[in-house]
Parts: C-alpha cells; sequence; structure tokens
C-alpha cells in the first residue's frame, strides 16, 4: 500500500513541476556588457548649447535695427568650432528659416512674429525697438534656434552652419550638404 | 383572425448538449461590448438541441421544412452584402408539414473543421454561429446562437531572437534585441537596447505594441493601424555603452493571435515599436514584426487530446484510435 501511494505522490509531483515549468516564464534580463566607466562618467555625446542675448539697436532714426548676440558651445563633431559668437539680425533668420524649408526635408519650426503693427508710426510705445518686444522676441529667436540645431537633417545644412559659426552671411552661397569624413 | 397576427407564431431556440460542462469566453462584438459565448476548438463536435416551442397551442403551424445551420463565415464591413462561407453544414431536422404540439430535436455536427479563429475587427469579421430555421412561405422563424473558436499552437520549433543595429548616421547608433520572435498571448517581451552613439537630446523611450489589420485584394487593400499598449522603458538622457532593459507581460493587452491571410480575405499582424523621444518632441522608431500564437491552457492534456479528436476526422483510422487510447491514459495517470 505505502509503495502505490508513493509512486502516485511522485508521478503527481513529476507532472506539476513539468506544467509549472511550461506556465511560468524566464523573465531573467539578457545579458548586457558592462559600461566602460568613461562613457558612464564622462561628458556626454550630445552637448550643445545655443543662447540668443545682448540685444543692440544699431543706427539712427528710421534705418535703425536690433542685433542679437548668438552664442554656440558644443562637443559635436559636425561643427566646426567647439565655441562661436556672432551677431544677426531678425532678417538673417527669416532667410535662415527660408533656407532650410527649401534645402531640407525639416519642418522647420516658427519664428517670433514680424510684427507689421508695431512698425506703422504715431505709436505710443517704443514700436520694434520697445523693450519687453524685444526681450519677447530674443527669447523666440533662442527657442526657434535650440529647436533647429538639434536636428539630425538640419545640421547636414551649409546654411545652418553658415548663420551659427561664420562671421557674416553670404546670400548669394552655393547651398550644399555637410559630409564628414 | 389573430389581432397580433404580424408576430411570430412559434419561438424557436437551440440548446447545447453540453452547455452546463462548456468553458465561455469573452469576445468583443462589433459595437465594442464584451459578450460570452461558448467555446470550441477545431474537431470538436457541436451537438445539442432545437427548440421548437409554439405560442399558441391549439392552432397549428404549417412549414416548409425546418433545419439547422453551423457556418462559419468571414463578413467585411464595407461590403456587407458578401459573406464569405468557408465552412457551411446543415442537418435537415423535419421534413415539410404541420406542428400540432411544440417539439424538441437533436442535432449533431461531428467533428466540425473550425480552421480560423473568431476575430472581430475594424473592417472584418469572422465568425461561427449556428442557425435554426423554420421555413415557411411568407417568412421564416429563425435563431442564430454565436461560438467563439480559438485556434491552439504548439511551442514553435524555431523561435529565434530578434537583434539588430539600427540609427542616423553620426547621431544615434542602438542594438535592440527581443528575445524572441514567437511570442504566445500570455508571453512576457524580454529585451534590452544598448546605445552605442548618442549625439542627441534624448528624453525618453517608449515600446509600443501595434495592430495592423489588413484587408482587400488588389488594389484596393486597407490597413488599420491600433496602438494596443504604450509602455515607457526609459526616462531620461542615455550615453554610450548603456543598456536599457524591457520586460513586457502581454497578458494585460487584449491581443489576438498573428493571423496570416485568413481565407486569403483579411491578415492581422502585430509590430513592436520601438521610439525614442528628444527634447524637442522629435521621434525616432524602429518598427519589427512578431509573431503571436495562442498556447493551450494545459499544454500537454489539451494538445494530445485536440490531436486525437482533429485526427478522428479520418475515421476508422487505426492512428485515430490509438491516439485516443493514449489521450486516455495520459488523462488519467
Amino acid at each position: 500500500m505505502e509503495k502505490q501511494v508513493t509512486s502516485l505522490h511522485s508521478k503527481l509531483l513529476k507532472k506539476n513541476r513539468a506544467e509549472m515549468a511550461d506556465t511560468i516564464a524566464d523573465t531573467r534580463r539578457l545579458f548586457t556588457k558592462p559600461q566602460n566607466l568613461n562613457d558612464a562618467y564622462g561628458p556626454p555625446s550630445n552637448f550643445l548649447e545655443i543662447d540668443v542675448s545682448n540685444p543692440e539697436t544699431i543706427g539712427v532714426g528710421r534705418n535703425r535695427y536690433t542685433t542679437y548676440e548668438v552664442r554656440l558651445k558644443t562637443n559635436l563633431p559636425i561643427f566646426k568650432l567647439k565655441e562661436s559668437s556672432v551677431r544677426r539680425r531678425y532678417s538673417d533668420f527669416e532667410w535662415l528659416r527660408a533656407e532650410l524649408e527649401r534645402e531640407s526635408k525639416v519642418v522647420v519650426p516658427p519664428l517670433p512674429g514680424k510684427a507689421l503693427i508695431r512698425q506703422l508710426p504715431f505709436r505710443a510705445d517704443n514700436g520694434i525697438f520697445d523693450d519687453s518686444f524685444i526681450e519677447e522676441r530674443r527669447h523666440g529667436l533662442e527657442q526657434f534656434l535650440n529647436k533647429v540645431a538639434g536636428h539630425p537633417l538640419a545640421q547636414n545644412e551649409r546654411c545652418l552652419h553658415m548663420f551659427l559659426q561664420d562671421e557674416s552671411l553670404d546670400k548669394n552661397y552655393t547651398p550644399s550638404k555637410i559630409r564628414q569624413a | 383572425m389573430s389581432f397580433f397576427s404580424f408576430g411570430q407564431s412559434a419561438d424557436i431556440d437551440v440548446v447545447l448538449n453540453d452547455a452546463e460542462t462548456r468553458k465561455k469566453v469573452e469576445h468583443k462584438t462589433e459595437d465594442g461590448k464584451k459578450d460570452k459565448y461558448f467555446l470550441f476548438y477545431d474537431g470538436e463536435t457541436v451537438s445539442g438541441k432545437v427548440n421548437v416551442t409554439l405560442k399558441n397551442p391549439g392552432k397549428r403551424l404549417e412549414h416548409q421544412g425546418i433545419k439547422i445551420e453551423f457556418v462559419g463565415q468571414i463578413e467585411l464591413y464595407y461590403d456587407r452584402g458578401n459573406h464569405h462561407e468557408f465552412v457551411s453544414l446543415v442537418k435537415d431536422l423535419a421534413r415539410p408539414g404541420e406542428m400540432t404540439q411544440s417539439q424538441t430535436f437533436d442535432f449533431e455536427f461531428t467533428h466540425v473543421e473550425k480552421p480560423y479563429e473568431s476575430y472581430t475587427g475594424q473592417n472584418v469579421k469572422l465568425r461561427y454561429f449556428l442557425r435554426a430555421t423554420v421555413i415557411r412561405r411568407l417568412n421564416d422563424i429563425s435563431k442564430e446562437m454565436d461560438i467563439v473558436v480559438h485556434t491552439l499552437s504548439t511551442y514553435p520549433e524555431l523561435n529565434s531572437s530578434i537583434k539588430m543595429e539600427v540609427g542616423i548616421e553620426d547621431c544615434l547608433h542602438i542594438e535592440f534585441e527581443y528575445n524572441k520572435s514567437k511570442y504566445h498571448l500570455k508571453d512576457v517581451i524580454v529585451g534590452k537596447i544598448y546605445f552605442l552613439l548618442v549625439r542627441i537630446k534624448i528624453k525618453h523611450m517608449e515600446i509600443d505594441i501595434i495592430k495592423r489589420e489588413t484587408t482587400g485584394t488588389g488594389p484596393s487593400v486597407y490597413h488599420e493601424n491600433d496602438t494596443i499598449a504604450k509602455y515607457e522603458i526609459m526616462d531620461g538622457a542615455p550615453v554610450r555603452g548603456e543598456s536599457i532593459p524591457i520586460r513586457l507581460f502581454l497578458a494585460g493587452y487584449d491581443l489576438t493571435p498573428t493571423m496570416r491571410d485568413i481565407n486569403k480575405k483579411f491578415s492581422v499582424r502585430y509590430y513592436l515599436n520601438l521610439v525614442l523621444i528628444d527634447e524637442e518632441e522629435r521621434r525616432y522608431f524602429k518598427q519589427q514584426e512578431i509573431t503571436l500564437w495562442r498556447k493551450g491552457d494545459v499544454v500537454r492534456k489539451s494538445m494530445s487530446h485536440q490531436a486525437a479528436i482533429a485526427s478522428q476526422r479520418f475515421e476508422g483510422s487505426a492512428a485515430s484510435e490509438s491516439a485516443l487510447e493514449q489521450a486516455a491514459k495520459e488523462e488519467s495517470g
């Protein structure tokens, strides 16, 4: 009698174990290579900072215009200079936006407004040279550049690099793509 | 002449013989609700009784015959008129005549082939049902009873992992790995994402399960994409050399097995979509198809039993006799 009971019992145990092996999935993590400590604690490879600041209004009377400092800091190999600073005006930004729309497949974000109404005469404030307006515009231009400069496709366009890092814009340039070695 | 002569003079209903013991499962109806239906597998016998109850016991019911049909059909929503029947069986229960009292008829559809799984989708529906009909000159009295069919598979012999290196030149290189290419519906997707090059500012990463239902052939093919699940696997910016683990339990989602070219009418396929989102909300993604299959509840038991029943379709064969014996032994042993 004892023998019968134990053999039935072990059969049941075997069956249970086999069925449980079917139902419990193996969820252990896949093997991963340990990370190199320099990679883990070193500077990241995606460092890119662009600031638009120091607005300056140049000229007199009706021929006045405002320029902004565009400062760039990066460790991305696609940028020739790891640090650069240039001065640009609003129409330069408009030129860049038009070039990118035409030359690349990027959906280019909008610029802050053109504020044509502010350019009409007989205003109570300073129109487009009003401090709060310039600050609003400065902020919008900074947002625009950060959005665009981080786009992998926009980074291939010559016009972007010229805008960010060349002393002056050559609007008669030949559009081209940047190729890395 | 009865005042309610426009109503039906008899009620007809269908009752299965194993209604007490047979399992019921939830299945989505066309309008999105979930109802419970009897569950059948390929090769199982469908048997029961048809009750025809006369509403006015005194009045005779004249008819042109009473029958019961077992139908499996595919219905494309944009072509409702044409039902594509892939299974159509009929049993005559009574010859044309008249009924003077309520009657019950037995029926049995033996070892019925049910090759495809029941499916209710966005543009197509595959269903199985019993339809009992009292045929009359002007209008038939009929009743339909839907059942649900599940198709079971065994563990695939070959189930290689999916491992691939993808990216954007000089910007982002990753290697993704999923532990299998075929997953059952209660399985777990175990994988990892290894970052080889990160020159963009990643904000987070998620993995989506996408169901694609394809209907139609040739020039008029419709694809319906539905994101079944979105599961965030990483929050924050990774650097080179980091591995992000993936552990996604499929049992929590409303999934069906992969269906390829069912009766040449439709397909239902599943894809894993790995999505990386950067600081400017730009999305980088890689889609990869996986095969989903349905495992039997208690694999060993139901598979051999099902195989035994299926083999019985070739009646009288020695194989079917011994398969049934084997199944009986395993159940008791």
